[in-house]
């Protein structure tokens, strides 16, 4: 039995373990390519010192790669044991590219890691190089796929429903894959990954040049990750998600939501700074504006009007309306697919048949919906606005932070003068959680922005999940987290030590704290 | 569209199974290795050697498993989901025991402490045998049927326990499936190692191969004395749009070897899994052990192909409602999603086949424990 507690503890098992699996995959993502860049450089100069950087960073690299992997596969499995009716009803389009991702890049990534781990004595530097970058490409393939995914969730494009098989049918494959919202994810998250990757060489190497050791390599290491985490924060905050807000209703919503913006403004609208939302008055208590810039953020124009939230919810409203008599139709077309009268009727809302399923959550049969279930319907249609509004301007501040941050340590470096600056240094050292923080930040922004839906406007969470029990769901969402937990505090421990230890640990006998082991 | 949706069906089911066969030979290989680990490894330097002899590659194997579970849920997404939910335990079992494996290899060898490192033996071996167990015993499930159902919006009702799948016949198909990986691990461990603990690893391909076609066999000969089989007895439209709940199913004793009865070439796969063990265990005791472990991936293809000859068009059948048994050809995705995912299965499926092989090749060669003592800051 599907009650509002299993939907609940499925939501919250989702999160917690994409949320964990979000601390490795941006490290990963972003190190991958700092490894490239040392590498080559390797290769190009003959200089040891970019073999050691290679291979300590690299350390560190698998150490947080091992729980990548670990967590992922949770990722793979859930949709089949947690999201069951979700992938019975999407499976024909979304399965795909999970699939592909395995075959294009996962195998790519996994294969390529144990060459890059241990066939530096077996393969020429051109070889070993090669699959240094077969691995980053195959990294950032895998997050492709997995985004063109998760694009589709937000903006579903390229499927129609069937009611002979009751699912959704991919009709487009190149709609799905050239996506315009899983494009603009994919840039706004690889890019949020380099910074990642960036920030933790960045932090370290400052560490080791306030300790005054491994001055040397520690200096050469900075410098990479300043160049390369400025470009990638740049990238983050420009071609960022703001591009994807314009596409479909989805975003809109997030939108709206993300700004407070309850009434619909003549263009351009102005951009509330900070404001107190009031949910149930629908109104801000308190906002400071500032004119004209969400217009053009938003629409990259002075002329189109952005939606409020109480004109998103009108328009719901009329939808759920219309679809009340396509999910009605539906289940008369389920006992009897030849009644004629039926198909006309579903053929006629059948656009708005997700909508409609929006009111099971309050009824059996939706055709006996009460205004006061539409009304509760309707107001689900808009995430809830006070955690949305906060929860982004988190995430744009942590990103300006490490603009700065990243801004001087390039210029500093440009100088050569950054080791003589004690105070960016420390800025480095303490701004190392940041970057995970905005990618979590990022990733509740994104998905609790989606929400009531799995699907935007085609699947509401509440239909996608399996009919487990409320225990196994309590029973599983412990054994994740105290499974992870565990996990992480030993892989913070190694991660820790090995950073702390630096390339001595190596053995090479060149580095302060030799290893002895 | 390139094919019909018949053959598209058909096919999918054979790559399901080649992908599942390809698991069982790459992972497997490395799961068996994982299982004996902390028997055949007396000391230290000894298990390193037996775990860098899938170091570089367990990774890369390890996909096999995801991508298998990625192509279920693009191909049958009605089996990913009714099969996945409804083993809910058992699947997180298999993936918590999976968890071990990734930290296990790369996080061992980090820290030179005996009880950190023995801890982690046992991860491996955890990582290694529960997998392998537990979808042996699923299989086994299958032939006895699963309880679920479904509703007219084909909501999946699970109404079975974790308990219920280890009847005795299911634990019968567990120890099938652990013995053959266990098997395929030493006959590998065998290609990779020298001297005492080759000689280890051959006497453990010498009793788990043994273990394994004891069990095939009291397992075939249960399902023909005392398992009812599941025969579709309506009549069939191959080519229609897929909807479970159209046919009507009955149970029928000796039905799971029909196929064997109408194809009688279908009987060659058990004969292979007969021969090819004997073989492999005789060729990896003559030295030639790259031989035998091809002949041993081939004993894989020939147990798995036995069952899943047994079960066809059946994938997973419905103990409560045999109406609404799974079976190839109304459990699957769209004529346009096969299509497209059969493109994309045989462009990339040589180029991985070719960067792997490059992979072991690059790697290859006996794991010493010289070289273990030389790497040691970065082997695992």
């Amino acid at each position: 039995m599907v009650t509002e507690q299993v939907v609940d503890l499925s939501r919250l098992q989702f999160a917690a373990t994409a949320l964990y699996h979000f601390l490795f995959v941006p490290l990963t993502i972003g190190m991958v390519w700092l490894l490239v860049i040392m590498e080559s450089v390797y290769v190009m100069t003959g200089k040891q010192l970019y073999k050691d950087m290679t291979r300590f960073w690299g350390k560190l690299f698998g150490i947080n790669f091992a729980l990548g992997v670990t967590t992922g596969i949770t990722m793979e499995f859930q949709f089949g044991t947690n999201w069951a009716y979700y992938s019975h009803y999407v499976g024909d389009i979304f399965g795909a590219p999970l699939a592909i991702e395995g075959l294009m890049a996962f195998f790519l990534e996994s294969t390529m890691i144990g060459l890059f781990f241990f066939a530096w004595d077996r393969l020429s530097r051109k070889q070993h190089l090669l699959v240094t970058i077969l691995m980053a490409v195959g990294t950032n393939l895998s997050a492709l796929w997995i985004l063109i995914a998760n694009g589709w969730m937000q903006n579903p494009v390229g499927a129609e429903f069937s009611y002979v098989t009751m699912r959704m049918e991919m009709t487009d494959f190149w709609a799905l894959l050239f996506n315009p919202d899983a494009q603009a994810k994919f840039v706004h998250t690889v890019s949020a990954g380099y910074v990642t990757g960036a920030m933790f060489v960045l932090s370290i190497s400052s560490w080791y040049l306030l300790k005054g050791r491994d001055v040397e390599f520690a200096k050469r290491s900075f410098g990479i990750a300043a160049a390369f985490g400025f470009a990638s924060v740049c990238s983050v905050i420009v071609l960022g998600d703001e591009s994807g807000y314009t596409v479909g209703e989805a975003q809109q919503t997030k939108l709206a939501a993300i700004e407070a913006m309850w009434e619909t403004e003549p263009a351009p609208a102005s951009f509330n700074l900070v404001a107190i939302p009031n949910e149930a008055e629908m109104k801000n208590d308190f906002a400071v504006e500032i004119p004209w810039v969400m217009g053009i953020i938003g629409t990259r124009s002075l002329s189109k009007q952005i939606p409020g939230i109480k004109e998103i919810k009108a328009k719901n409203r009329e939808r759920i309306v219309a679809g009340i008599g396509a999910v009605t139709a539906l289940e008369a077309l389920r006992r009897d697919p030849d009644d004629v009268h039926a198909r006309e009727a579903f053929e006629r809302h059948k656009a708005d048949l997700g909508f409609g399923l929006l009111l099971k959550k309050y009824t059996v049969d939706v055709s006996q919906a009460t205004p006061a279930m539409i009304d509760r319907a309707v107001n689900d249609t808009v995430p809830r606005v006070t955690p949305m509004f906060w929860s982004f301007r988190l995430m744009v501040a942590f990103g300006f932070g490490m603009l700065a941050l990243f801004s001087l340590a390039l210029w500093y470096s440009v100088k050569g003068t950054f080791a003589d600056k004690p105070w960016l240094l420390r800025w480095a050292v303490y701004f190392l959680p940041v970057p995970w923080l905005a990618c979590e930040v990022g990733w509740f922004v994104a998905e609790y922005g989606r929400q009531p839906w799995t699907i935007y406007g085609v699947l509401p969470t509440h239909l996608s999940v399996s009919t487990l029990s409320v225990e196994s769901l309590y029973g599983s969402l412990a054994g994740f987290v105290g499974f992870y937990t565990v996990l992480l505090v030993v892989e913070m421990y190694l991660m820790t030590r090995f950073a702390k230890q630096g390339p001595g640990s190596l053995g090479t006998g060149r580095y302060a704290n030799e290893a002895h082991a | 569209m390139l094919l019909d949706y018949t053959t598209l069906k058909l096919i999918w089911w054979l790559l399901v199974g080649v992908l599942l066969v390809g698991f069982a030979i790459m992972d497997g290989h490395d799961m068996g290795v994982g299982t004996l680990l902390p028997f055949v490894g007396r000391d230290d330097v000894e298990r390193r050697v037996i775990i860098n002899t899938v170091g570089p590659h367990w990774d890369g194997n390890q996909v096999w498993f995801i991508t298998g579970g990625g192509a279920i849920f693009a191909a049958w997404p009605l089996v990913y989901a009714t099969a996945f939910s409804g083993f809910y335990w058992a699947m997180l079992a298999v993936l918590w025991a999976l968890f071990f494996r990734p930290v296990g290899f790369d996080y061992r060898s980090k820290i030179d402490n005996p009880t950190w490192r023995r801890t982690w033996d046992w991860g491996l071996f955890v990582g290694g045998a529960v997998p392998p167990l537990i979808f042996g015993v699923a299989f086994g499930n299958l032939f006895l049927g699963v309880p679920f159902s479904f509703d007219a919006q084909l909501v999946s009702t699970y109404s079975g326990s974790f308990w219920e799948l280890l009847s005795p016949f299911a634990l019968l198909c567990g120890v099938v499936s652990s013995a053959m990986i266990s098997f395929h691990g030493a006959i590998y461990l065998a290609h990779r190692t020298q001297g005492e603990l080759q000689w280890r690893a051959l006497r453990g391909a010498g009793f788990f191969g043994g273990l394994m076609l004891l069990a095939f066999a009291a397992a075939g000969v249960w399902l023909w004395m005392g398992i009812p089989g599941y025969v579709i007895q309506s009549a069939l439209d191959t080519a229609a749009q897929p909807n479970p709940l159209a046919k009507t199913v009955v149970r029928e004793a000796g039905a799971w070897f029909a196929n064997y009865r109408h194809y009688p070439l279908t009987l060659a796969l058990p004969a292979v899994a007969f021969v090819a063990v004997p073989a492999a265990q005789a060729l990896a005791r003559s030295g030639r052990t790259m031989a035998a472990f091809w002949a041993s991936a081939l004993a894989i293809v020939g147990v798995i192909g036995t069952a899943g000859a047994a079960l066809f068009p059946f994938i997973l059948p419905s103990s409560i409602d045999p109406n609404a048994s799974l079976t190839v050809w109304d459990s699957v995705s769209s004529q346009l999603t096969l299509t497209i995912m059969l493109v994309a299965t045989l462009l990339f499926m040589p180029i991985i086949i070719t960067y792997t092989a490059w992979a072991y090749r690059v790697m290859g060669g006996k794991v010493t424990a010289a070289y273990v003592r030389e790497n040691s800051h970065s082997a695992y």
